[in-house]
């Protein structure tokens, strides 16, 4: 093993020490020295992951699996948990857009963060989350794995309500952390359960064991579905999705960083990862991984298309593509599914920066309908924003076209109602992409009385249109309301571009966001660097399209025709103004599907009824053994304390008891 | 000879120890003690441990049992103790019958089990004045770590015994408080 | 013939009537004496074994619980010194005050 290889402890090492010298020096440092410090923390954990990364492409191919283990965590009888960090092609990939994107965000937080009370506490949030990250990607045993998702899942709960003042914020904290917990239960079910089958939890270990035993159908479809169901929460993945969408209630780096480009992929990296399984288990357990990517990517796409809020059509649209993500692990096109996750990180944290640098210079407001024309005033952005778009709507050549084609045209091998499905969903993104970049930076001005006097005409503005939070008007009246609403007190508003400090991150994630596609060209097989690159890790276990060359273009050019007509029809909607965008904005997309009323209601209705049972059970059976054991202890308590008098010679008595009946012991096993 | 050697220290030994428990004064138990200490003294040359005989008589009789002496008389306490009651329930008792089944198992087992008769002439000193060449090389070697620790322990035991018995000059108040509380 | 055992019989004897005396006796002066006995009866022990299997460990044992014993006496006097200028004729059953 090579000494780069050696080094991976250093990746995770960096943001620990970044996490605790800021929760120990984060106020005395201050801003921006604090920011500064998590940013190079960040920075070194890239390089490190470079020095691994080349010591690893030293290697050859078949031994690009290697083990680094730190020390022993859980010896515990058969349970033996190390904490070791596992170095193949999937972590390393995983670490690399981790890290360098993660890098990126810092940098761009220190001016978005800027004069923000929290700030020092920002940051070292950030770094542990990407502690907690880097642990999870790097793990080489499920539990290791299990504590980075928990720490991930801690660190986006408390990003969330970051700005915990406020009420709205707080909630959609919890109401992420209440969602995580029905998938982690998933997840630590089916760490039960593969150690009960496997003995280990070790990723090698348990592989090598599917290898030389194998393992029953069954079973390896029992713990995949329940990692499905951590996948689910993790991945905002239906009907656990609903929690993305609240969670952009945290700062917009924190949507880039955590609930766009990192943390809710892990779920799609935990499937990849645990591929031997998948190929083990019987043949519904992937068709349901599909179905249940495709249902989220096509629901959250339209929803996508009804919303006003510029981070919740981002966030829906996080959530859609992650259901082609898990289209792509359910067809068993595992590479198209990492090449979509890295193109999409770049992209997603793209967009999400782009709209946090808008927002930023609009002061807080996130409505799109205030917006409009701001291409002039924000060049910079606007280019980036343009290049982020042209990528997610699957244009060639940007990143987003090949990745999004290649799982397309898995899906075309595998299912021809899926595929179109899933083409259809492509079709939208592109639609409410091009509809929010329109809404955003052309058309005319709509943000401040001067700029839309001469636009006006609507009288009915209502004055909650006008209140300046950063909410969601999920409302229905909101939705139906024109979206060139303008009141006559509009805040007077000097839109500017962002400081460089924002916008050096926004222009190197666009240029990554052109070029990323290079990463796995279809047209040879020469060029198919990631998938020759990922296959160590994935023993042969990934699908080949079953079709030719032929074929394959078709498809290409049907998906190249696709988003041309998801972006024509959102100029023609919004630009032209040819169809009222009333009739597509429907007050039950605009809900979300009602899915938040509907587990309200269960909850509140046949689930609440079932928790008071629970509760019940919990305190009379399960309550009353521990009040059992307690009382025994008390009462066991009080009968010895009488020996402890405090007179030394009865102690002496007692021990003088105590070595005649060693004595006895003794002597009757000598055998007297 | 040794046989007669032994049962005399051997009585002299019992009727100390029961001496010292006996015994309502103070001053006659710590006499009681020194009979015993020079009993088991013998008993040493009887086995062959010549330095730690001469030792034991120094040590402890010489030096501890004259401690004993001294803090008798410090305190005043050579007063007659009254072991005609007994404050704590079935102690006596008790610990009569623990004493004497322990005994009783431990003679038993050593009368049945422990081959007695296998000492042979005089192994460890075939010269008489190598014993102390024996116990030097040995301590100074194998256990050199372990004399060096009993080395601090007495100087700590020394200085923790001047501590407490100090008297309190300056901080006489506070300690008086402190303990009143 | 003075076997080991007789001895280690002897030593048994020594061991249990310290340990009854410092169970029975409630002056912590004689209570420590007792444990001077005790001490003494375990290095008669130590030192017929020593004899026994010719080894001469079991002297140098002996030596260190002497010291140990010095030790112990010079702290415990310490203590019955200390404890007397509190509480004059004080008992070890008196000495309560750390009970639980």
């Amino acid at each position: 093993m090579s000494a780069l290889v050696e080094l991976a402890w250093l990746i995770v090492a960096f943001p620990l020490a970044g996490a605790l010298l800021l929760l120990m020096l984060g106020r005395r440092l201050g801003e921006p020295a604090s920011g500064w410090l998590a940013t190079c923390a960040m920075g070194g954990s890239f390089v490190a992951t470079l020095l691994v990364f080349g010591g690893l492409l030293a290697h050859d191919a078949t031994e690009r699996q290697q083990v680094v283990t730190l020390f022993e965590w859980v010896p515990a009888g058969n349970l033996a948990v190390d904490v070791g960090f596992l170095v193949d092609p999937l972590s390393v990939t995983m670490a690399l857009f981790i890290t360098g994107v993660g890098a990126l965000i810092h940098l761009y937080s220190i001016g978005y963060m800027h004069k923000d009370e929290g700030f020092a506490r920002f940051f070292t949030y950030l770094n542990l989350f990407a502690f907690s990250m880097l642990m999870l990607v790097l793990s080489d045993n499920l539990l290791l794995t299990f504590l980075g998702w928990e720490g991930v899942g801690a660190c986006s709960y408390l990003l969330i309500s970051f700005w915990f003042t406020e009420d709205a914020n707080a909630s959609a904290g919890k109401k992420a952390f209440v969602t995580n917990r029905v998938g982690d239960w998933g997840f630590l079910v089916a760490m039960f359960l593969a150690f009960l089958t496997f003995g280990s939890l070790q990723y090698g270990e348990m592989f090598f064991e599917v290898e030389s035993n194998g393992v029953a159908a069954s079973t390896a479809s029992g713990i995949v579905v329940l990692l499905l169901v951590g996948a689910a929460g993790k991945s905002a993945q239906f009907p656990l999705h609903v929690w993305l969408p609240d969670a952009m209630a945290g700062p917009t780096p924190v949507s880039a960083l955590i609930h766009a480009a990192t943390m809710v992929t892990a779920g799609v990296y935990l499937l990849v990862r645990m591929n031997p399984l998948l190929a083990e288990a019987h043949g519904w357990v992937p068709d349901l991984i599909m179905w249940v990517g495709l249902a989220t990517a096509l629901m959250a796409a339209t929803i996508a298309v009804a919303q006003n809020d510029i981070k919740k059509v981002l966030a829906y649209s996080t959530v859609s593509q992650l259901g082609f993500m898990f289209v792509a692990v359910g067809s068993g096109a595992y590479v198209a599914a990492i090449f979509h996750m890295v193109t999409h990180a770049f992209f997603k944290a793209l967009l999400f920066l782009g709209a946090g640098s808008v927002i930023h210079s609009m002061d807080g407001d996130q409505d799109m309908r205030r917006y409009g024309g701001l291409t002039r005033l924000l060049p910079l952005t606007s280019w980036a924003f343009v290049a982020g778009w042209l990528a997610i709507a699957g244009v060639p050549p940007f990143s987003g076209f090949w990745s999004k084609d290649e799982i397309l045209a898995y899906t075309y091998g595998e299912n021809r109602l899926a595929w179109f499905l899933l083409l259809c969903t492509a079709v939208l993104t592109a639609f409410y992409m091009t509809r929010l970049v329109l809404l955003t930076f052309y058309g005319s001005p709509r943000w401040s009385s001067d700029a839309s006097s001469a636009t006006t005409t609507d009288n009915t503005a209502s004055d909650n249109t006008i209140s300046n939070n950063t909410a969601t008007d999920n409302t229905a009246s909101d939705g139906t309301a024109s979206d060139n609403t303008a009141g006559a007190a509009l805040p007077e508003r000097h839109p500017h571009e962002s400081p460089w400090l924002m916008t050096v991150p926004l222009v190197l994630l666009a240029g990554l966001a052109v070029v990323a596609g290079l990463l796995n060209l279809p047209f040879s097989s020469d060029l198919h660097f990631l998938e020759k690159w990922l296959s160590p890790a994935l023993y042969g276990n990934a699908a080949h399209v079953p079709f030719g060359g032929g074929t394959k273009w078709v498809l290409g050019i049907v998906a190249v025709l696709g988003s041309g007509v998801g972006v024509a029809a959102g100029v023609a909607v919004y630009l032209r103004n040819r169809i009222s965008p009333d009739r597509i904005e429907h007050p039950f997309l605009v809900r979300a599907w009602r899915i938040d009323e509907m587990l309200a209601n269960f909850m509140g209705g046949p689930g609440h009824k079932a928790f008071q049972r629970t509760a019940q059970f919990d305190q009379q059976v399960i309550d009353g053994v521990v009040n059992a054991t307690g009382t025994t202890a008390r009462r066991a308590g009080t009968l010895l304390r009488s020996f402890q008098n405090g007179m030394v010679r009865s102690y002496a008595l007692f021990v003088a008891v105590g070595a005649l009946a060693l004595m006895v012991w003794f002597i009757a096993r000598a055998g007297m | 000879m040794e046989t007669a050697v032994f049962i005399v220290c051997a009585v002299i030994v019992l009727a100390g120890s029961l001496g010292v428990v006996l015994a309502r004064n103070p001053v006659h138990a710590a006499l009681s003690l020194v009979g015993t200490l020079f009993g088991v003294a013998v008993l040493f040359l009887n086995l062959e441990a010549h330095f730690l005989a001469a030792v034991q008589i120094i040590v402890y009789a010489g030096a501890i049992v004259v401690l004993f002496l001294f803090v008798i008389m410090l305190l005043g306490v050579d007063r007659l103790e009254d072991i005609s009651i007994e404050p704590i329930l079935g102690q006596r008792v008790l610990a009569t019958f623990v004493g004497l089944a322990g005994f009783g198992l431990g003679a038993a087992y050593i009368a049945t089990s422990v081959e007695g008769a296998t000492i042979s002439t005089s192994s460890l000193l075939r010269v008489p004045a190598s014993n102390l060449h024996h116990i030097a090389e040995v301590l100074f070697t194998d256990y050199v770590y372990a004399f060096e620790a009993t080395a601090a322990l007495l100087t700590i035991s020394v200085v923790g015994a001047v501590v407490m018995t100090r008297r309190a000059g300056r901080n006489r108040v506070t300690q008086t408080t402190a303990g009143e509380d | 013939m003075v076997t080991s055992s007789w001895y280690l019989i002897l030593a048994a004897a020594v061991f249990t009537i310290g340990a009854v005396g410092l169970m029975v006796r409630r002056n912590p002066l004689i209570m420590f004496m007792c444990v001077e006995l005790m001490l003494n009866a375990v290095n008669l022990t130590f030192i017929t074994f020593a004899r026994d299997f010719a080894d001469i460990s079991g002297q140098v044992a002996v030596l260190f619980v002497l010291v140990v014993a010095a030790a112990e006496v010079v702290v415990g006097l310490a203590i019955v010194v200390a404890i007397n200028r509190r509480w004059p004729l004080a008992t070890a059953d008196d000495l309560s005050e750390l009970r639980g």
